[in-house]
């Protein structure tokens, strides 16, 4: 059981979360070749240590998160996100959370 | 407790007790001792026979105290097992425990709590323990050593072709003698659910340093929870009469225990953790009740989630191998203790006890406090202790031998001279033979007469849940035994578990471990030092000479010889140790024979334990039962069910249901004596004739709303969206990266920037997730909002010739003409009546001229009343998903079983719908050669070629010369069939090599069959074109619509009848009418009089639940960097404030306005004009979306609806965490929901829970079973 720090929820059990997948993959444009789409879609790292990795908080609030989770600890250190204006209100939010030092 | 540790030794005089017990068919049983409740007994069975025992005693302890020495028959040998430890390590007295349905198998006697009525039984026995046949086995023992029955037998059959067919024989005979104890093959009567806490810190043991560590924790303000596996606190202050920190270890405890309730502790007796996974999270079950009432659960399984972990999980004593230690009668000197000082029973009377450290001391002392004769073998040499330096001042009944060690057990026949041994008598202790340690290794020294040998050769910590995590334990030169390793989560080991042995340096430990674990270091203090003289590092008693039958393992019959053998053999990593000797594979898990087993390994390989290694401790620690993982996804409750708004109507006119995914849906409405085929096939034909009427609720349906959801549309679909005009839909597939079919449906345009997609049933869900990836991770740049409003919407599919005319006279401000309303026009409109507004839709799916209509759910009992009075007239038929299927079937439409994730556009006939002006998703990988290769299997329709004749789904399909059978893979295979109503035949679609093109080039000596090995058919086919009627279409856009031939303009439209609480999505539970009202609510102690105001009328009730009177609903979103412009509109309409992340705020009127995310909120309550002004929102800020209908609010209070909420809710509920004002969304039974906790200062928390329309009544049946345990 992993505790995922959902940046709207909270820490949740994975269980509410939906694997996504590697999120380090760069999606080629629709219109480009076939060869781009096999070397996205077919041809995948598998890093022993930090990754970066899609899951979907399926069962709360829906956000697509961007999980950095060591694949050797599953320490998962960091969570943000996948949209990046989403990811600019999360830290806005925090940041009008946090007292001005 | 008290007893044992204040008063002194008065059970010395055997004899007058012995008279006294005996009287009581005990005669075991000492006078005074124990802390079992003697005001309490407690009547049980053992084999058929009526005994007795008292509350506070195991199975175990009330068997010693009946006299019953032999309690199980060993796996293998079938020796005699009597009880051999007071815990989870037992190893002997392994048995069945309840009868019929509830029999379990495999109960440990020791840890199985005494409750009235419990009926136990021996095991791998016939006829009974006490003489059983198969024990003649142990005079085969030769024959039977480490993986006897794989060498013996699989050479009976080397490489012979059915080898394996006599060795399954074997193995079946060889199972039914060394078999394990037989389960219950009924299905368990029994309740089980899971459970969810957090908490800041979790102690896991309350021995000394267990409670000290919770203790400590409480009272420096942690919100603490202490989890005992047994059912009663205070680990081995109940076992040992020593003092500790100078008081009675029963006074410390009772101190302790007080002082943990006075700060608020949360105790769990009877829960064992039984693993520690990531982030802190821990699983343990706890044993709730033996025999439950039917309301009651047995067992509960919980997730806690503990921001820090104590783990005082203590030690286990291991003992010695030596000859025929596995006697009834041999148990570890620390079990001896336990019984004698926590339960009141003496093991024996005659008790050799044999130690290799000073904690064997302590045990014989006690044991000669309670009147047993004590001699003790202390394998140390140079320990020249004298009998009054052990701890109690023992008189004359105890003798000291040192360098002495147990050679090997006698029973009572060997012992009095003559042949016998484990075969005849009870097998049990009758004398030992001692071996005296020479200089040249241990010589047999003498024979003493005994009842019972105590063994102790150190102690174990428990280092299971560490190694969970992944530490590995270190072996410790000086203390003998692996000590937890170093980790660097919040978890601290603390007293035995440890290594730390003395009861008061425990204690110390663990109020250590709490200042590590809250980085008050300097609050740490020395541990005393606790053993005086070292121990002897020790493990096996062998002589020269002596060949001896010496069990490490006898759960599985593993001896010191199986373990050389298989060093012998080559087995020298642990690991295939383990697995051929099968040693530590028992239910045990290794907690008996792991150490001792490495030992003799080590030995035997001339190597030092810890490079022999250890195995790694995997969850559970103790057996979990399958019936509390299951919990209460079991039965109807395996998986939720969905019900649409039309499912009690449907079921009213008699609809036999089926399921569809998740869904319930009709299936067919059969005449009387009607079947399946005659109902469907009557169905479709009147449609086709006049017209029919089917629920079409369970069709996905997403709302895509947004400036840029044209575009994002243009990109998921193969064909043109960006063009379809508002008030039009489409028919549209979307692949996936791959290039293969995803899923199909319609888009409708709603308006400017709204549109509704549908889906099949089946791809709701997923169609909806990978918009969401699609939107939120590779196309951020377009502002969409995506809504699943499939609950939100009850859709009624209107088809055949008359559907015109039905709708016409039914439907308002909508011109139905052809010109006016085309095939393919979406309108909305209002139903006769003007208060129900609906949504309209011409599509046909069916072939006929038919439509699609939409009303929000709770107006669907009223849409279906009117239709149906019409469609009545004009003789139309309700249908069913049977007849939906044969409709599509005949049309050639493709549908889940085509749509089956290894088709392309062009295999399905839509080649030409891919577009070739723009990019699409998975159009690159679409143009990959394998995929563009024509040959490929291609939908075709197939007809028998034999009038008359049927085929079936599934089918391969063969092309053989004419006259052969069929063989191999085939060219293809069916997908689906039909009966057709219009041609009079069956009919099919599937998939053939090449398609029809292909199959129009057969030759004339080919056949096409349609083979079904499994049923065995075999039908020659012909391949057609899959569209069997009307290829043009005309059918669907008819010139002119028949005669209605019936006055349709006297229907009126009667609004739903609404329950006081509004909505009738409990309609039909368990077939109850709707208006009864015990059938919305429940509490647990209390009826409701006056279900609008459950609070003041429940106020004393354990928990009550009722369904909310339903208020407008809104979802709102902001696109990226329009929050504050939203957030004004909002602020504007409920007149409160913005809330912050997982808040509602209050506005007026009670408008309540919650987060749903950092860019979407609820809006509860608001008006029909503040729902316009949403509806009109500009669309360069965001989306807003009603959603009234799609879901369900029931109100949960009561002072234990935290705890039921829990049950299911994995949230963390405490008042820290989730105040008055919060909201969160979770996933309840795999459902997605929303939990509020009122404002308003209720005493206990009222909470409020939002669970979608479709799934509510699955989860309020869910919540009405649970809740039922507080009932009485």
């Amino acid at each position: 059981m992993l505790r995922i720090p959902c940046p709207y929820c909270g820490p949740r059990d994975h269980a509410e979360f939906d694997y996504g997948g590697d999120a380090t993959v760069v999606w080629p444009a629709l219109d480009d070749t076939t060869e781009a789409w096999v070397e996205a879609l077919y041809f995948r790292d598998d890093p022993k240590g930090p990754h970066r990795e899609l899951w979907r908080h399926a069962r709360g609030c829906r956000l697509w998160l961007i999980v950095e989770r060591d694949t050797v600890t599953h320490e998962i250190s960091a969570a943000h996100p996948a949209h990046p204006g989403m990811a600019d209100e999360v830290t806005a939010q925090s940041q009008a959370e946090t007292p001005s030092a | 407790m008290t007893d044992a540790a204040t008063t002194p030794p008065v059970d010395l005089d055997l004899r007058r007790r012995d008279a006294a017990a005996a009287l009581a068919a005990e005669p075991n049983r000492l006078v005074v001792r124990g802390i079992i409740d003697r005001a309490a007994p407690r009547r049980f069975q053992w084999e058929g026979r009526e005994l007795k025992g008292y509350a506070g005693d195991t199975l175990a302890s009330a068997l010693i105290a009946s006299g019953v020495r032999t309690v199980a028959r060993g796996f293998k040998y079938h020796r005699p097992r009597g009880v051999m430890s007071a815990g989870v390590e037992e190893g002997g007295a392994i048995v069945a425990v309840g009868e019929g349905d509830r029999r379990i198998a495999n109960i440990n006697a020791a840890t199985q709590e005494l409750y009235e009525g419990l009926a136990a039984f021996g095991q791998n026995a016939w006829p009974s323990v006490s003489w059983d046949a198969a024990r003649v086995n142990d005079r085969l023992g030769r024959f039977l050593g480490a993986g006897f029955y794989y060498k013996t037998f699989f050479s009976f059959t080397p490489n012979t072709p059915d080898g394996t067919g006599h060795w399954m024989l074997f193995e079946r005979a060889i199972r039914a003698a060394a078999g394990m104890g037989k389960a219950s093959r009924e299905p368990d009567p029994d309740q089980y659910e899971a459970a969810h806490a957090h908490c800041d810190m979790l102690v896991v043991g309350s021995g000394p340093a267990g409670l000290e560590a919770a203790r400590v924790a409480a009272e420096a303000g942690l919100d603490v929870i202490l989890a005992e596996q047994d059912f009663e606190l205070g680990g081995r202050l109940l076992a040992e009469a020593a003092e500790i920190d100078s008081a009675a270890p029963g006074d410390w405890r009772d101190q302790r225990l007080a002082a943990l309730r006075a700060a608020g502790v949360r105790i769990m007796l009877r829960t064992t953790v039984f693993g520690l996974y990531d982030g802190g999270v821990a699983g343990m079950m706890e044993r709730v009740a033996h025999s439950p009432e039917p309301h009651q659960v047995r067992e509960r399984f919980w997730t806690v989630r503990a921001d820090r972990i104590v783990l005082a999980t203590g030690a286990i004593e291991r003992g010695l191998a030596f000859g025929e230690n596995d006697r009834p009668g041999v148990m570890t000197a620390g079990a001896a203790q336990a019984y004698v000082n926590r339960f009141g029973v003496a093991p024996g009377r005659r008790a050799v006890v044999a130690t290799t450290h000073d904690g064997g001391l302590g045990a014989a002392a006690d044991l000669a406090a309670a009147g047993l004769e004590v001699a003790i073998l202390d394998a140390r040499t140079g320990v020249a202790r004298e009998i009054g330096d052990t701890p109690s001042g023992l008189g004359a009944a105890v003798s000291h031998l040192a360098g002495a060690a147990p050679l090997r057990t006698l029973g009572r026949a060997r012992a009095l001279g003559d042949v016998g041994d484990v075969m005849f008598g009870d097998g049990g202790v009758a004398a030992l033979e001692i071996a005296l340690d020479t200089d040249r290794g241990w010589r047999v020294a003498d024979r003493i007469e005994c009842d019972m040998v105590a063994v102790s050769g150190g102690w174990s910590p428990v280092v299971n849940l560490l190694s969970h995590r992944g530490v590995k334990p270190v072996w410790d030169t000086e203390r003998l035994c692996f000590l937890p390793g170093e980790t660097s989560e919040p978890i601290e080991v603390c007293g035995a578990a440890a290594g730390v042995w003395e009861a008061g340096a425990c204690a110390a430990s663990g109020r250590n471990a709490v200042a590590r674990l809250l980085g008050r270091t300097e609050e740490e203090a020395p541990l005393r030092r606790a053993s005086a003289s070292p121990p002897r590092e020790m493990y096996e008693v062998r002589a020269p000479g002596r060949k001896l039958k010496s069990f490490i393992d006898p759960q599985h019959d593993v001896t010191t010889e199986d373990v050389r053998q298989a060093a012998c053999e080559g087995y020298v990593s642990v690991e295939h140790l383990k697995r051929y000797t099968t040693l530590g594979m028992a239910t045990d898990q290794g907690k008996n024979g792991n150490i001792l087993g490495l030992a003799v390994m080590a030995e035997a390989l001339k190597r030092e334990i810890p490079e022999v290694g250890t195995t790694t401790f995997r969850p559970p620690y103790t057996p979990v039962s399958l019936g509390v993982l299951a919990g209460r996804s079991r039965g109807k409750h395996f998986k939720p069910k969905r019900r649409t708004p039309l499912h009690a109507w449907s079921l009213a006119q008699g609809a036999v249901m089926t399921d569809a995914g998740l869904w319930r849906r009709s299936w067919y409405f059969p005449h009387a004596m009607e079947g399946l085929d005659d109902a469907y096939i009557r169905e479709a034909a009147a449609v086709r004739a006049s017209v029919g009427l089917c629920d079409v609720t369970s069709l996905g349906k997403i709302s895509v709303q947004g400036p840029d959801a044209g575009e994002f549309l243009n990109r998921v679909y193969v064909n043109g969206m960006a063009k379809l005009p508002v008030g039009k839909a489409r028919y549209g597939v979307m692949l996936r990266d791959d290039g293969l079919v995803f899923d199909d449906g319609a888009v409708w345009r709603l308006g400017e920037t709204d549109y509704l997609v549908t889906t099949t049933t089946a791809g709701a869900g997923k169609v909806m997730s990978w918009l969401e990836e699609l939107s939120q991770t590779r196309w951020p740049e377009l502002r969409v909002a995506l809504s699943s409003v499939t609950d939100r919407w009850a859709g009624v599919a209107v088809a055949g010739p008359q559907a015109r005319n039905l709708l016409t006279a039914l439907v308002e401000d909508v011109d139905f003409e052809d010109a006016a309303f085309p095939f393919m026009g979406v309108r909305a409109g209002r139903l006769k009546g003007g208060e129900i507004e609906c949504w309209l839709a011409r599509l046909s799916f069916s072939g006929e001229l038919a439509y699609e209509i939409y009303v929000e759910s709770d107006h669907a009992p009223a849409l279906m009343d009117v239709l149906w009075e019409g469609a009545k007239a004009l003789g139309g038929v309700l249908y069913g998903t049977e007849a939906l299927g044969a409709l599509r079937i005949e049309k050639g439409h493709v549908a889940g079983p085509e749509l089956d994730g290894r088709t392309t556009l062009a295999d399905l006939g839509l080649g030409a719908m891919g577009s070739t002006k723009k990019p699409y998703l998975g159009a690159a990988l679409a143009q990959r050669e394998v995929l563009a290769d024509a040959g490929r299997q291609r939908l075709v329709g197939l007809t028998p070629l034999e009038e008359g004749a049927q085929f079936k789904a599934g089918s391969i399909l063969c092309r053989v010369p004419l006259g052969e059978s069929p063989s191999g893979h085939g060219v293809g295979w069916v997908s689906s069939v039909t009966y057709s109503p219009a041609l009079g035949h069956w009919i099919g679609l599937g998939f053939i090599e090449g398609g029809i093109e292909k199959a129009a080039t057969r030759k004339a000596e080919e056949a096409i069959i349609a083979a079904d090995p499994v049923r065995g058919a075999e039908t020659r086919v012909r391949v057609v074109s899959p569209h069997f009627i009307d290829p043009e279409g005309a059918r669907m856009r008819p010139e002119a619509d028949p005669a209605p031939g019936a006055d349709l303009s006297t229907i009126n439209v009667r609004p739903s009848r609404r329950s006081a609480f509004g909505t009738l999505w409990l309609d039909g539970l368990d077939n109850r009418a709707a208006d009864d009202p015990n059938a919305r609510r429940v509490v647990g102690r209390v009826e409701l009089d006056d279900p609008e105001d459950p609070v003041s009328d429940a106020q004393d009730a354990a928990v009550w639940l009722v369904e909310e009177r339903p208020r407008p609903l809104w979802r709102v979103e902001a696109w990226p960097g329009r929050r504050a412009a939203v957030e004004g509109l909002l602020r504007e309409l409920s007149g409160g404030a913005a809330p912050a992340y997982g808040r509602t705020e209050i506005g007026e009127d009670e408008i309540e306005l919650s987060r749903a995310g950092p860019l979407s909120w609820r809006v509860l309550g608001l008006g029909p004009e503040g729902g316009e002004r949403l509806a009109m929102m500009d669309a360069e800020d965001g989306a807003a979306l009603e959603l009234s209908h799609a879901e369900v609010a029931v109100r949960i209070g009561g002072r234990e609806a935290a705890t039921l909420l829990n049950r299911f809710l994995p949230l963390d509920l405490r008042d820290a965490s989730f105040p008055e004002g919060s909201t969160a969304i979770t996933g309840f039974h795999h459902t997605p929901v929303t939990l509020d906790r009122l404002s308003g200062a209720s005493i206990p928390p009222t909470y409020r829970l939002w669970v979608p329309r479709s799934y509510a009544w699955s989860l309020w049946g869910l919540l009405r079973e649970s809740a039922a345990q507080w009932r009485g």
